[in-house]
């Protein structure tokens, strides 16, 4: 790139070849950059290094970058060359040259910036379908799934099995439901290293968004939908876990802390809680596993309405003293 | 238009554009909430809240509403913000004269986060006369006697309590109807949790989708602080 025009030389000295000078500062700043970039910025580029999805997130990240940076570096590079070779010196009063197009730096800008937009095109494809929708949201009925794993009725540390974990969106928390684990539902959220896991997010009110950032996490938290994500975590350690979807007044505040732990005290953790909400009643307070939770569908749900004397709630869920319809917001 | 003209213009014009973000500012701190300040004797500090059907704010009348109550006068002020030490055991009170809602998820019918994971309960007909002997549980199911009218929870320390809700019979009867709620039937809750180790503000909520009249149940007093949702501050 960066052929020009170039200006008409001082009298009496011969004019150098600035095509040749400019894309020789600009390749070894390019070099120099893209060293940098794939060296040294990698390991630290979001979002870590703690599964699958994050790894190859981190690493599209650094393709990105490292084709951006010569894009870039050229531009800068004909700037300044330009700002200080080109510029009016004292006492030149004399028009620059006219610039009448160049049809060969035309061809080459054209060229260059399709080729480059189409094998991202393509790189960004194959990026998101090869890691089984690279940890994004994949709705009810993935069609990128991981390949040579299996999901069993019941999970077992060192196995190859997936681990079903539901993520469940409410105004203001998320909650996770184990259906391996007799569906047992808890606040946090604890995932065993090595192991396929796969997601199923679902909201009970409103739209949230379920973003486990360290893991390269994020789908979509609809009421009615199933939205199926999949991860492998790779490293021990802590992760947030975002909402992010504008979600109402606590929106900001809905966040929390997941870890990644072995398998064993994986194992540990979930039968444990298991053990505990059989005990205290709250399992058989939940209705049972589902992909969704549609109030109107929840049959102790439709019970306890009855018990107040309520009948049919008209779509909304709280049958106050509404008026209007189904779908349109009222007020009191 | 001269130089001088324009200048002033652009001044004038900035200038109105400050005050008009310092007079929002100034008429939104002016009129947010009082904040209930309690100090703690002998290491321990007492909160005490009540849960009402309505509230004395004119603007929402008809809204449910929390009330904290002043340690000192005793009084019941109409907010959500309340203030404790930190590291310190906090015996919360919480009085229920609202009637019951279920629970759009039955999993906070668990209690979780409280000492002993455990809430007391007991039942009154008015105030100071029970009807039955204060009871320790572990969950209240919100599914199976609709037995559960909100919900205290401070998400971010874990802690999440169900409340229960009035004796049916007697809420059908004569509840709670003008606020704050100072006789009626009502349910009478203790729990206790340590403040958090350092300073700060702490949300609280309830999970009970109890905005009657809104879409879902989640609008209205869900949504408004002073209502059915607040901050808990604590100090250093
Ligand atoms: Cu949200
Ligand atoms: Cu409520």
């Amino acid at each position: 790139m960066a052929e020009s025009q170039a200006p008409t030389a001082a009298a009496g000295k011969a004019e150098p070849n600035h095509a040749v000078r400019i894309a020789s500062i600009w390749l070894v700043l390019a070099i120099v950059a893209d060293l940098l970039i794939y060296f040294v910025w990698q390991p630290h580029l979001p979002p870590g290094r703690m599964s699958d999805n994050a790894r190859g997130q981190q690493f599209d990240i650094t393709v990105m970058a490292v084709l951006c940076a010569p894009v870039l570096l050229g531009v800068w590079t004909y700037f300044g060359y330009a700002l200080v070779n080109w510029r009016r010196r004292a006492g030149d009063t004399e028009d620059g040259p006219p610039i009448e197009g160049n049809g060969k730096v035309q061809a080459a800008w054209i060229t260059v910036t399709s080729l480059i937009v189409l094998s991202l095109a393509a790189f960004g494809t194959y990026e998101l379908i090869v890691p089984a929708g690279a940890g994004g949201g994949e709705g009810p009925v993935p069609i990128w799934k991981p390949s040579g794993v299996v999901t069993t009725a019941a999970w077992t540390p060192g196995s190859t099995h997936t681990l079903v974990v539901q993520a469940i969106g409410q105004q203001w928390n998320w909650t996770y439901r184990f259906p391996q684990f007799g569906g047992m539902e808890t606040t946090g959220l604890e995932l065993p290293i090595n192991t396929p896991v796969e997601f199923h997010v679902t909201s009970l009110d409103v739209i949230h968004s379920f973003w486990a950032y360290q893991l390269g996490v994020k789908a979509d938290a609809n009421p009615g939908v199933d939205n199926v994500a999949f991860v492998k975590p790779l490293q021990l350690g802590q992760f947030v876990v975002r909402c992010n979807e504008l979600c109402g007044i606590w929106h900001g505040a809905m966040f929390d802390y997941g870890n990644v732990v072995t398998a064993s005290q994986f194992q540990s953790w979930a039968t444990s809680i298991q053990t505990k909400e059989r005990a205290n009643g709250t399992l058989a307070a939940l209705p049972p596993y589902a992909t969704t939770y549609d109030p109107t569908e929840i049959s102790q749900l439709g019970q306890a309405w009855a018990k107040l004397g309520i009948v049919g709630a008209g779509g909304y869920y709280y049958p106050g003293p509404q008026t209007g319809t189904p779908g349109d917001p009222v007020s009191p | 238009m001269s130089l001088p003209a324009r200048i002033v213009t652009l001044l004038v014009a900035f200038a109105a554009v400050v005050a008009g973000a310092v007079f929002l500012v100034v008429n939104y701190i002016a009129s947010s909430l009082p904040t209930v300040h309690y100090v703690a004797s002998g290491g321990v500090v007492n909160v005490v809240l009540q849960e009402d059907p309505q509230n004395n704010d004119p603007s929402n009348p008809d809204w449910v509403s929390y009330y904290v109550q002043n340690p000192q006068t005793k009084q019941w002020v109409h907010t959500t913000l309340f203030s404790v030490p930190k590291h310190t055991r906090v015996n919360v009170t919480i009085l229920g004269y609202d009637g019951c809602t279920p629970l759009r998820n039955n999993y906070w019918s668990q209690v979780q986060g409280t000492t002993g994971s455990t809430v007391t309960v007991q039942q009154f007909a008015t105030v100071g006369k029970p009807i039955d002997s204060p009871t320790t549980t572990k969950m209240i199911n919100s599914w199976s006697n609709c037995a559960v009218a909100h919900t205290f929870a401070i998400p971010s320390m874990h802690l999440f309590v169900p409340v229960p809700s009035p004796n049916t019979a007697l809420f059908n009867k004569d509840a709670c109807g003008v606020s704050p709620c100072t006789s009626g039937p009502h349910s009478q809750e203790t729990f206790s949790f340590m403040s958090p180790d350092h300073a700060g503000y702490w949300r609280w909520q309830c999970f009970i989708p109890c905005g009657g009249g809104f879409l879902d149940g989640n609008g209205g007093p869900m949504q408004t602080i002073g209502y059915m949702t607040g901050e808990m501050e604590v100090s250093a």
